[in-house]
């Protein structure tokens, strides 16, 4: 593993009450793709499942190839969702995200 | 103690809660402990689990007991038979213990009076959170997590929620606190939210008025107000979709209009009073969030004004020579109500001269056609902000409301020949059918009439209108209830 973040976080989880009429989802919409993935960052999320890494590892190979700079992040558990403050340090820190699953 | 109230409920018997940090408490102390001997009373410690030392103590740690039964001070004794309670007492006062207990002789060797002390349950550091805690399940909008390392102001903007200023996170706790403000509960609709025509909850409204900044008080006010906009005879979808540069303008009318501490004197239309600022602010994002009322979508306009951020005050009544703009418009005297009219941004008359009333009329009907386009007549309102000083003059003189607006009237009768199109170099204008006729600038019930502003500056102000009546909106007025016991 290159970089892992550590999700250690003492402080509560802060909510707020949506204002809106809650007819459009809470996430907000992906943005629109880039052509190439060259001088872009991008970040490669291990749910935790047995020898993802070995996979993950391959395809940093594949796209420092072609020029990206790669993040690898990794989730608490497979077993859940991805904490919020780990999607937004994805968010923050990276330009691409590519969204698969594998097992 | 879990959160359901229903654990909460108490038993037959007699209960006691007190805290240790409490110098009557500390001082009945001794006699509860005979009394759980003798009466078999609960003991309910706020604060100390072992208070008092050698009773037997049921320590209401999450503050559950307190809450749901009401506990304001400590010690209260409360009696529950058939599981109902029949009686209560709060402090020390030897009369009421010993007519509760039958005791008549109970703690002999104190004195027969010491006031109790604050319950924790409503320490305003805890309040909130223990609103939210047992009454928070009533609240039914979708929680939105923010990230620990995301700043939260932010979060907020990059959700599209503001108006382009800073908003107040809307957590449980301070919606409940708002809902406070009024009686109605949180699912209750009070109107149909345009453009989208959303069904707006009391709920929604709270939420907006947090992050507008209001105080609980405002908001059966903003409640109002948006039952005012919200009408098919104000149209706030024509009033967003206009190209025109309007929005609601808010006055205040009645005696909670000044218990809230609404400005209606000096820079009654400008900055830095809570209540006029963000009550006009709650109005405008709740129709922005809840209605879906966003600029450059169902917003069209082509320069919109400062006051679509809030445009919000209170009519000077006491220093009125006239009745109220609410009064004329069938309120009640002292009865609190909304008048909202779709308006432009405010300008300035200017007359430092005028002695008499007739002077000043003519004065402030000369400005006056100038709304929209001095060619342009019947097809907008106008709301005159009147300045006491000169209002002063009218009051003087005698002239009531009703002869003021006569005589402005009288003064802005148009020849058409000076407004049809093309006459004084102008192409805007009327059509050439009206060459031969006399019209009026205003319909009959085209000026609105408002008393505010600072004691000194002979000025008054113009808020000019958009389309008029059934085409466009009628300025509408609401009564403000429901009033909640905060």
């Amino acid at each position: 593993m290159t970089t892992a973040i550590t999700m250690i976080n003492d402080s509560p989880a802060r909510f707020v009450l949506d204002p809106t009429s809650e007819r459009n989802p809470s996430q907000r919409q992906i943005l629109a793709r880039p052509s190439s993935l060259k001088g872009l960052t991008v970040g490669l999320l291990d749910i935790s499942k047995a020898r993802g890494d070995v996979f993950l590892d391959q395809l940093e190979r594949r796209l420092v190839g072609v020029g990206a700079t790669v993040k690898r992040f990794r989730k608490p558990t497979f077993t859940k969702p991805a904490p919020v403050d780990l999607r937004h340090e994805i968010a923050i820190s990276c330009n691409v995200v590519i969204e698969a699953l594998a097992d | 103690m879990a959160d359901d109230p229903s654990v909460s409920v108490l038993p037959n018997g007699i209960h006691v809660v007190v805290k240790r940090d409490c110098a009557t408490c500390v001082m009945v102390a001794p006699l509860l402990m005979q009394l759980q001997s003798s009466h078999g009373i609960t003991i309910y410690s706020q604060d100390d689990a072992v208070f008092p030392v050698g009773a037997q103590v049921m320590h209401d740690a999450d503050l559950s007991i307190s809450w749901h039964n009401n506990i304001e001070t400590v010690p209260t004794v409360i009696n529950v038979i058939d599981g109902v309670e029949v009686d209560r007492t709060v402090g020390w006062l030897r009369d009421e213990w010993a007519r509760l207990f039958d005791l008549p002789n109970i703690g002999d060797g104190l004195p027969s009076y010491r006031p109790g002390c604050g319950s924790l349950s409503v320490d305003p550091d805890k309040v909130d959170a223990l609103r939210a805690k047992f009454e928070g399940s009533l609240l039914v909008s979708r929680r939105v997590e923010i990230a620990s390392l995301e700043d939260e102001m932010e979060a907020l903007f990059a959700r599209g929620w503001t108006d382009g200023l800073p908003v107040v996170p809307p957590t449980q706790e301070r919606v409940m606190r708002m809902l406070s403000g009024t009686s109605l509960a949180p699912s209750d609709i009070v109107a149909i939210a345009p453009p989208d025509l959303v069904e707006l909850t009391v709920e929604k409204i709270a939420i907006n008025a947090v992050m507008a900044g209001c105080l609980p008080e405002y908001l059966p006010w903003v409640i109002a107000a948006l039952k005012a906009v919200c009408t098919d005879e104000f149209n706030m979808h024509g009033v967003l979709a206009t190209t025109m540069p309007v929005g609601p303008v808010i006055v205040c009318s009645g005696p909670g209009s000044r218990a809230i501490g609404m400005n209606s004197g000096v820079n009654v239309l400008g900055q830095g009073n809570r209540a006029n600022m963000t009550i006009g602010r709650a109005v405008q994002l709740t129709i922005r969030n809840v209605g879906g009322g966003r600029p450059g979508e169902i917003d069209r306009a082509a320069h919109g004004m400062p006051g679509k951020l809030s445009f919000c005050f209170a009519e000077d009544e006491i220093g009125s020579p006239w009745t109220s703009l609410a009064v004329a418009r069938g309120v009640a005297t002292d009865t609190d109500a909304v008048t909202v009219f779709a308006g432009e941004g405010p300008r300035c008359v200017t007359d430092q001269l005028a002695r008499d009333p007739e002077q000043l009329a003519t004065s402030l009907a000369a400005t006056l056609l100038t709304v929209e386009h001095p060619k342009l007549p019947l097809a907008y309102d106008a709301m005159l902000v009147v300045g006491p000083e000169h209002a002063r003059v009218f009051g003087d003189a005698g002239w009531s409301r009703e002869r003021v607006i006569e005589e402005l009237h009288a003064r802005l009768q148009l020849k058409g020949s000076d407004i049809v199109r093309g006459s004084h170099g102008m192409a805007e204008g009327v059509l050439q059918k009206y060459e031969q006729l006399t019209v009026s600038k205003f319909r009959p019930n085209g000026i609105l009439l408002v008393h505010a502003g600072g004691g000194a500056g002979l000025f008054s102000e113009i808020i000019g209108g958009w389309a008029s009546g059934a085409i466009g909106s009628e300025p509408v007025t609401q009564l403000v209830t429901n009033v909640g016991t905060q």
